[in-house]
C-alpha cells in the first residue's frame, strides 16, 4: 500500500508525520525509564544520574562495583536465595491446580462456570493491599503468618488466575475431535490425557507457569504482611532498600531483573507461537 | 397406570442422557473442585476474615464483662457521675486484666476512640494492686491458713451455695482467663482481690441470723474490722479522668459484640450515644484520602488513555509483521519489575535525577528552580501512568484490530473529511476497548500501594497506603479492615461491570 494517496491533502500529510511523531514520544515514554536505567547501573560513583566522566564515555567512568555488591552482600544473596525458594514452589502450586480447573472448565457443561470464573480470577483483581490484609488476619489465626509454606501459598493463590486464563485460552482453540479419535482408538482418558491433549496445551501451561513465577518473583506487598524477617525475597529488599536509603546497587538489581524479564518475554512469545502453529491456527 | 414410554424405552434413553450429562458435569466439577477449595481456604476466607474484624469488637466486653453489663443500663450524660457499685465491677474486671496483661489492649483499643484511655488504663493497672486488697488477703488467711492454698478456692467454687455466687463467678472467670493466657500453673495463689470478694460476700449476709457455717463465725470478725475499701476514691486518686463521663460513655459505646464504629469512622463520623455525629473538621481525614484516591485514579486513567489510545490506533493499522515488533516496546515494561519500573522512575524523578539534569542542562530551567517531581501527586501520577499503560494498550489494540479499515474508507468515499470519519465512524467502535482498558486500569490503580508508598510522599498516597498503616503501624487493625472492605466493594463493583462488559475469561495477557 502506498503511504499516501494521491487525494491526500498536504494537510493529512503533516498529520500522518505529526501522528508518528506523537507515537514515538509515548513509545519514548515508555521505554525511557528501563533505557536509561541500564547504564546508570555501570555507573562508577554512588550517583543516580550520568557523571560527566560516563557523558565522554571515559572508562573511568564505568564499573562493575553495583554488581559485585550484589553478589557478595550477604543481605542481597538471601534475599535472592529466598526468591528462588519461594516462586518454584508456588509456581508448581498455581500451575497443578490451575491447569485441572481449566481443563474442567473447559468441558461443555459445567453448571455455574461464570461465577467459578469470576472466584478462581479475583486474586487478580482485589487489590494486592487487601489480598494481604486478609491474609495476615487468617494466617495469624491459624499459624501460617510468617512461616514459609504460609507465603508459598499466598503466591499461588496471586498466580493461579494467570494459569486459569492462559490455560483456558488455549483450550478455547482445542479441537475435541483429537480426544475422541484418541479415545475411538481405543485409548484410555488417562493416556488420551498425556498424549493428545497435554502436548498441545503445554505451551499454555508453560506461560502461564512464567506468568505465576514472575508474580510470585516480583511479588512485595503479601511478602510483607505475610512473610517475615527470615523470609526476605529480592522484591522485599528492594522495597526496603528504596523506602529507606537508596543505594545504587538496585540499579545493578534492576539491570538484572530487566534481562531477565527479556528472557521470559522471548520465551512467552516463542511459545505462543509454537501453540498457534499447533492448533493450525496461522498468522494473517 | 403403566407408562407407555417407558416400555417402549424412549424414557430410559432420556434418562441416559441426562445420566451421562450429570456424569460429565460431575466430571468437570471434580476438576475444579482441588482449585476451589484451595482458593477458598487461602484467599477468599482470609477476605472474609478482614470483612469480619471491620465489625468485630468483643474485646471490651470480654475483657470487662461485669462493667459493661452494669453500664448497660445507666444513662451517660454531661451531669452523669459513676455511681460507687460501678467502680467495684471496674475493680474485679481490671484485676482480672491487669493479671495477663488484657487491660493494655482494650485500653488501645478504646484510645482509637478517645485518646487518653491507653494510659488511663496503664496507669490504674499499675497501681491496682495498691488499692489494699493485701491487707484482706494478709489478715482472712492469718485467721484461716487453708485460704492460702488454691485448693480451698477450688473445693468453694464447686460449692452450690447461693450466698458466694459472686466469689465463684469472680473466681472462675479468674481461673479461666488465667489458662487461656497460659498464666495458670499448679503453685498459682490465690490472688489478693478474690479475699475482697469473699469478705464482700460474706458481709452481706450479716443480716442473716442462720449463719452455720464455721468459716462465717471465724472470718466476720476479722472482716469487720478491716477498713471498707473506698474503690471510687481509690480509682480517682489514681487518675481523675474516672470520673469523666466521655470515657464511661467510649466504654459503653464499644461494649456490644459488633460495631458499627470503624465504618462511621472510615467516613469521619463518629460514634455518639444520640447518634452518628460528623467529626469536627480538624479530624476529618478519611473522606480526604478516599476522594484524592479517585481523583488521582481517574486522572492516571485519563492520561493512559489519552497515551495509549494513539498507541493502539499506530498498532492496530500497522501490518501485523510491524505490528509484533512494536508491540514488543509496549510488552517488555508490561513484563519488567514492578519495583523496576518504580525504582527506575524514583532514580529519575529525584531532584540530582536525569530528567532535572536534562532540563537544567538544556536550559529550560535554572539550576536553582529545579522541578519537584517526587514525593507528591505529580511524581505518583507519572509513575503509575507509565506502569498501567500497557493495560491500557493491550485491550485497546485488541478491539481496534476488529475494526475494518473499509468502514472509514466508506465513510471518506461518501465526502466526510478524515476527522469525520474518525469521529463518526471509527471512534463508536472503539469504545468497548476504551471501556475495558479504562475499568482495568482503574480498578489496578485505585487500590495501588507499592508506587505511591515510594514515590508519593504525603500528598501523593492512596487509601491503600493508609490501610497498610493501620494494619503494620497503628495496629487499628479494625479501621484498617473497615477501609479496606470499603475499597474492596467499589473494585468489586467495578469488576462486575467489567466481567458484563468484556467478560472475564476475554481478559488477554500479552
Amino acid at each position: 500500500m502506498a503511504k499516501f494517496q494521491p487525494y491526500d491533502t498536504a494537510s493529512d500529510k503533516a498529520w500522518y508525520y505529526i501522528f508518528r511523531v506523537i507515537c514515538g514520544l509515548i513509545f519514548f515514554f515508555l521505554m525511557f525509564p528501563i533505557l536509561v536505567i541500564m547504564p546508570l547501573s555501570f555507573n562508577a560513583g554512588n550517583y543516580f544520574t550520568f557523571t560527566p566522566e560516563m557523558l565522554r564515555l571515559e572508562i573511568e567512568g564505568f564499573s562493575l562495583k553495583h554488581y559485585r555488591d550484589f553478589f557478595t552482600n550477604p543481605d542481597w544473596q538471601v534475599a535472592l536465595y529466598n526468591s528462588f525458594r519461594i516462586a518454584p514452589v508456588a509456581t508448581l502450586l498455581s500451575v497443578g491446580f490451575g491447569t485441572l480447573a481449566a481443563i474442567g472448565l473447559s468441558q461443555s457443561h459445567v453448571p455455574f462456570r461464570r461465577t467459578i470464573m469470576a472466584i478462581l480470577i479475583s486474586p487478580m483483581i482485589v487489590p494486592l493491599i487487601l489480598s494481604a490484609a486478609g491474609m495476615y488476619f487468617f494466617y495469624s489465626r491459624i499459624g501460617l503468618q510468617g512461616t514459609y509454606i504460609g507465603v508459598v501459598l499466598a503466591h499461588a493463590a496471586l498466580g493461579i488466575p494467570f494459569v486459569i486464563i492462559t490455560v483456558t485460552a488455549t483450550l478455547a482453540g482445542f479441537d475435541k475431535s483429537l480426544t475422541r479419535a484418541s479415545a475411538s482408538l481405543g485409548a484410555g482418558p488417562v493416556r488420551t490425557f498425556f498424549k493428545i491433549q497435554m502436548p498441545l496445551i503445554l505451551p499454555g501451561v508453560i506461560s502461564g507457569g512464567l506468568f505465576a513465577f514472575i508474580t510470585s518473583f516480583d511479588e512485595v506487598v503479601v511478602v510483607l504482611f505475610v512473610g517475615s524477617a527470615s523470609l526476605k525475597t529480592l522484591p522485599w529488599e528492594m522495597f526496603n532498600g528504596l523506602r529507606e536509603q537508596i543505594s545504587p546497587t538496585i540499579l545493578a538489581i534492576a539491570t538484572i531483573l530487566i534481562t531477565l524479564s527479556v528472557l521470559l518475554l522471548s520465551t512467552i512469545e516463542i511459545l505462543r507461537r509454537r501453540s498457534e502453529r499447533l492448533r493450525g491456527i496461522t498468522q494473517s | 397406570m403403566v407408562n407407555v414410554d417407558s416400555l417402549v424405552g424412549r424414557n430410559s434413553l432420556h434418562r441416559k442422557v441426562q445420566r451421562s450429562l450429570r456424569i460429565q458435569k460431575l466430571r468437570a466439577l471434580g476438576l475444579i473442585a482441588p482449585l476451589f477449595i484451595f482458593i477458598l481456604i487461602s484467599f477468599v476466607i482470609p477476605i472474609g476474615d478482614m470483612l469480619f474484624r471491620s465489625i468485630e469488637n468483643q474485646l471490651v466486653s470480654e475483657v470487662l464483662p461485669r462493667t459493661t453489663e452494669y453500664l448497660k443500663s445507666e444513662q451517660i450524660n454531661e451531669g452523669w457521675e459513676p455511681p460507687d457499685e460501678l467502680f467495684w465491677h471496674l475493680y474485679i474486671d481490671l484485676a482480672i486484666a491487669t493479671e495477663v496483661k488484657l487491660h493494655t489492649r482494650v485500653g488501645s483499643r478504646l484510645n482509637y476512640e478517645k485518646t487518653g484511655i491507653s494510659s488511663l488504663f496503664r496507669k490504674t493497672g499499675r497501681s491496682i494492686k495498691k488499692f489494699g486488697a493485701d491487707d484482706y488477703s494478709k489478715a482472712l488467711s492469718e485467721q484461716m491458713p487453708e485460704l492460702a492454698s488454691i485448693d480451698y478456692w477450688e473445693l468453694l467454687s464447686q460449692g452450690t451455695s447461693e450466698k458466694y455466687g459472686y466469689t465463684r463467678d469472680t473466681y472462675n472467670t479468674w481461673k479461666k482467663n488465667l489458662i487461656a493466657n497460659d498464666h495458670w500453673s499448679e503453685k498459682t495463689k490465690p490472688s489478693d482481690f478474690l479475699f475482697v470478694v469473699l469478705a464482700n460476700d460474706i458481709k452481706s449476709q450479716e443480716i442473716d441470723s442462720s449463719l452455720d457455717a464455721s468459716r462465717e463465725e471465724k472470718l466476720l470478725p476479722v472482716i469487720s474490722e478491716l477498713p471498707e475499701i473506698g474503690f471510687k476514691e481509690r480509682f480517682l486518686d489514681t487518675d481523675e479522668d474516672w470520673a469523666e463521663p466521655d470515657v464511661w460513655d467510649t466504654i459503653q459505646l464499644y461494649s456490644p459484640s459488633f460495631t458499627n464504629g470503624y465504618y462511621l469512622n472510615s467516613v469521619d463520623f463518629k460514634k455518639g450515644s444520640d447518634g452518628p455525629k460528623i467529626r469536627p473538621e480538624n479530624e476529618r481525614l478519611y473522606v480526604l484520602i478516599f476522594s484524592r484516591t479517585l481523583f488521582m485514579s481517574v486522572t492516571i486513567t485519563l492520561v493512559c488513555l489519552l497515551l495509549g489510545y494513539p498507541v493502539a490506533y499506530f498498532l492496530a493499522n500497522l501490518p501485523l509483521k510491524y505490528a509484533n515488533l512494536f508491540l514488543i516496546l509496549v510488552l517488555l515494561p508490561f513484563w519488567t519489575s514492578l519495583l523496576v519500573r518504580t525504582s527506575a522512575w524514583k532514580v529519575l524523578l529525584q531532584n540530582e535525577g536525569v530528567i532535572n539534569d536534562i532540563l537544567v542542562a538544556t536550559g529550560l530551567i535554572s539550576n536553582l528552580e529545579r522541578l519537584e517531581l517526587i514525593n507528591n501527586q505529580t511524581g505518583t501520577i507519572i509513575a503509575m501512568s507509565h506502569i498501567l499503560l500497557p493495560f491500557m494498550i493491550l485491550p485497546l489494540f485488541s478491539v481496534m484490530k476488529t475494526i475494518h479499515p473499509s468502514y472509514v474508507r466508506a465513510a471518506k468515499s461518501l465526502g466526510a473529511t478524515p476527522w469525520t470519519a474518525f469521529r463518526r465512524v471509527y471512534f463508536p467502535q472503539s469504545i468497548p476497548g476504551i471501556g475495558a482498558g479504562s475499568i482495568l486500569v482503574f480498578i489496578l490503580s485505585i487500590g495501588y500501594y507499592i508506587t505511591p508508598e515510594l514515590v508519593g510522599g504525603t500528598t501523593g498516597t492512596f487509601i491503600s497506603n493508609r490501610i497498610a498503616y493501620h494494619i503494620s503501624s497503628s495496629l487499628n487493625w479494625g479501621l484498617g479492615a473497615a477501609l479496606g472492605s470499603i475499597l474492596l466493594a467499589v473494585v468489586l463493583a467495578l469488576y462486575w461491570v467489567y466481567d458484563r462488559m468484556v467478560g472475564i475469561d476475554n481478559v488477554k495477557l500479552g
